[in-house]
């Protein structure tokens, strides 16, 4: 039809004057103003830029900005595809309305287009504002993220705006296993972050999990009070208590290490000893993890009917086979996506571990990471500390297929989602 | 007699966990209530007490214990109960000291982590001074108080309508929304660090709490929208839909029925996009540039990182300062919080 050639031509056909114009209006507008500038950072994305930075007679005459052309390329491909979908609405309409007419209605008038059109977009009007925000503050860094990952952009030699950043393929991909410093190092954290992220959840499940059953144990008096206390380490802001920790084990003049100087035991490096530093880590995570834990397990625990304790008892079970066949099954399986999303919690804990311990001791092996640097707080170090963002790039490209699958299948897992269109 | 109680009360407790108070206090009195049948015996739960002690004495097989077997698992009770006494307490403290460590290193004169001792020989409120004095404390509180309630006010519209509309309306592409958010969702955020900051500096966001606001606020949709779509999809269809044919219109609808009905699920949302910003210190390190515009997390963390342990008396009397408000703040409102997550999670 007409609207194939030009925006706004087949509504105009068809007697749809308003909304041929508001059509056309947008088509004029994108090329006018955009396609100049879409082109133009496209060939940017392409080439990351011809001419570096020079000085000329002691005067910096300014070269392209690799990184700013590869931010508005990909910005100005996604306007593209905003633009693109709403030429084809717009052939779609006017196919619609044709076909209408064809049969002998009459094509809706203006306002009655606008009023189909909130009733029908409701739904994507109310996600517009969502959508704009996870789009730019989301989707275009990621995209990005992803791309960095196949240039050198890194210090010292290919830093914006002093010099050019190169497309390099997969290379960054091959040294990352290739060279040994780095192979070493990924391997390296990468099972100290596996060992952490189980171990760390593992620990604070169990000790929540005893802690719930020993205070809903009728044989416990005060329960109110012990668990108003125990929760005081989940209530406290997380920063301020793993700062509190930092001091505590400081080895020199922490208090602990005094009160262990104080029964004759020997002062214990906490935190500078690579073993006990991984060990203090955690630790401190078990202290502020458990309640969470044992919060939640409470509330399953009152869930659990009794009569299947009775029944138990009759059937002459003793108290832990009960809890072996009762209440570990009941708790498992309430709990089970949230052990799941606490791995990946755990996986991600950068905060824990850099206001701890910073990733300390270092490691004179690894490539910028100490001993306790998860793969995340080396991330941050590769790019906020040592600008080698092409490398930080490939790991975190790692890091996100590993959690985000592990949290896609626990996702699709639970019931409500395989169930959703059902239910409707 | 006491079992069908037992079952009761436990129905009750299962509804939710704000019925946990009222369930744990029954409980508490049916303990009591055999205590005077039996020794109290460690067991789990009412319902053994109750076959113990025969109260039921239409089922087959529990019959009364002889009396040895009695003593001696009343000895073994007592050896257990005495263990798990000290279990608690010696936990309890654990959770307790450094709380009070911190708060009498604040108290404690010399501004070392080496003059710190758990009970000091004097007390002064100097350190509190020094911090509005010699710090801009009253300023970073006001500053991350000022970005607190506008995260939360801002994630809170943006979470509830994505929420709404995906959980309320059948369209194309929902299912694929639904799937990308989950994905978006797990996202480290550093990958995004470093092009949100060029997107920043480019609409001239940098060094601004709006810009850091925004940040967090796109941060909290993809988590937030999923747990409050799921919690709407558990309100019954039949209730809107009985409005619908009664004449109310869909902002009628939405106003009227559905935000009320998910008040602890929102609550949830708004607090922990308030508390956020108090804790976050590599987006807020990343954003604001500036001295006067720095946040709470960021002064603190500088006085104990950065110098070696030199100010330690001042950070802890900042970190009582923050941590005071935000712990009182949570105790009051855990019950939304934890009702929130098991919600949340279990109809996610």
């Amino acid at each position: 039809m007409l609207s194939v050639l030009f925006m706004g031509a087949g509504q105009l056909y068809n007697g749809q004057i308003v909304k041929g114009i508001i059509f056309m209006l947008a088509e004029v507008f994108y090329i006018i103003h955009l396609i100049p500038y879409t082109v133009k950072s496209v060939r940017g994305l392409i080439t990351l830029g011809d001419t570096p930075q020079k000085m000329v007679g002691g005067r910096i005459i300014q070269g392209d900005h690799s990184i700013f052309l590869m931010v508005f390329g990909i910005i100005s491909i996604m306007v593209f595809f905003i633009f693109a979908a709403i030429y084809i609405i717009n052939v779609k309409d006017a196919v619609n309305v044709g076909r209408r007419r064809d049969k002998g209605y009459d094509a809706a008038a203006f306002m009655d287009s606008v009023r189909n059109l909130s009733e029908k977009g409701f739904p994507y009007l109310l996600l517009t504002p969502a959508t704009v925000f996870i789009l730019f503050l989301t989707v275009v860094p990621l995209i990005f993220g992803v791309m960095i990952a196949f240039t050198n952009y890194s210090s010292p030699n290919h830093l914006p705006p002093r010099s050019l950043v190169d497309w390099v393929g997969f290379r960054n991909f091959i040294n990352l296993f290739k060279i040994s410093s780095l192979g070493k190092t990924f391997t390296g954290v990468a099972v100290w972050t596996l060992a952490w992220a189980v171990l760390a959840t593992l620990t604070t499940f169990l000790a929540g999990l005893i802690f719930a059953v020993i205070i809903n144990s009728n044989g416990v008096r005060l329960k109110k009070f012990w668990r108003s206390i125990f929760i005081l380490p989940w209530a406290m802001p997380g920063f301020i208590s793993i700062l509190i920790m930092r001091n505590m084990f400081n080895a020199q003049f922490g208090p602990i290490n005094k009160y262990l100087g104080a029964i004759g035991i020997p002062p214990v490096p906490w935190l500078a000893d690579p073993m006990w530093a991984r060990a203090t880590c955690l630790l401190v995570n078990l202290w502020l993890g458990f309640p969470y834990y044992m919060a939640m397990m409470s509330g399953v625990l009152t869930g659990i009917p009794q009569d299947l304790y009775e029944a138990a008892s009759i059937e002459g079970a003793g108290a832990v086979q009960k809890f072996r066949h009762i209440t570990l099954p009941m708790v498992l399986f309430a709990t089970a996506p949230l052990v799941i999303n606490g791995f990946a919690y755990n996986f991600n804990n950068f905060t824990l571990i850099y206001m701890l311990t910073n990733g300390n001791p270092t490691n004179n092996e690894y490539f910028y990471a100490g001993h306790t640097d998860i793969l995340l707080s080396w991330l941050y170090k590769l790019t906020l500390e040592q600008s080698q963002y092409h490398m930080a790039a490939v790991v975190s490209i790692i890091v996100f297929v590993f959690i985000a699958s592990i949290s896609t299948i626990n996702y699709l897992n639970t019931k409500s989602f395989r169930e959703e269109d059902m239910v409707q | 007699m006491k079992a069908p109680d037992a079952i009761n009360i436990s129905s009750a407790a299962a509804v939710g966990t704000d019925a946990c108070t009222g369930g744990k206090a029954s409980a508490c009195i049916i303990v009591q209530a055999n205590a005077g049948a039996n020794d109290r015996i460690i067991t789990e739960h009412p319902g053994t007490i109750a076959a113990r002690t025969g109260e039921q004495p239409d089922i087959p097989g529990s019959q009364p214990l002889p009396a040895y077997k009695k003593r001696k698992a009343n000895i073994r009770g007592m050896i257990v109960r005495f263990f798990i006494y000290i279990l608690l307490a010696a936990t309890a403290i654990s959770c307790v000291y450094p709380i009070i460590w911190i708060i009498f290193s604040s108290l404690t004169p010399g501004n070392s982590l080496f003059s710190t001792k758990l009970i000091p020989d004097r007390l002064t409120l100097e350190h509190y001074k020094e911090l509005f004095i010699e710090k801009d404390f009253g300023l970073w509180y006001m500053n991350t108080l000022k970005i607190a309630v506008l995260t939360m006010l801002f994630s809170l519209v943006l979470v509830i309508i994505t929420a709404y509309a995906l959980s309320q309306f059948r369209f194309r592409g929902r299912r694929f929304y639904l799937v990308t958010m989950l994905v978006l969702q797990a996202f480290p955020s550093f990958m995004t660090m470093i092009a949100v900051y060029l997107l920043l500096l480019q609409l001239n966001l940098l060094d601004s709490h709006l810009g850091l606001v925004l940040v967090y606020a796109g941060g909290a949709i993809p988590g937030g929208a999923l747990l409050v779509k799921g919690y709407f999809d558990g309100i019954p269809r039949s209730i809107p839909e009985a409005a619908k044919i009664d004449g109310a219109s869909s902002s009628k609808i939405f106003a009227r029925i559905m935000m009320p009905m998910s008040i602890p699920i929102l609550a949830f949302v708004a607090l922990s996009n308030f508390i956020a910003p108090w804790m976050d210190f590599i987006l807020a390190r990343l954003v604001l540039r500036s001295a006067s515009k720095k946040t709470l997390a960021i002064g603190l963390y500088e006085m104990v990182a950065e110098k070696t342990s030199t100010e330690f008396a001042m950070f802890a009397a900042g970190a009582v300062m923050v941590a005071v408000p935000i712990t009182i703040l949570f105790v009051v409102l855990q019950r939304f919080m934890i009702h929130g997550l098991s919600e949340g999670a279990s109809k996610l």
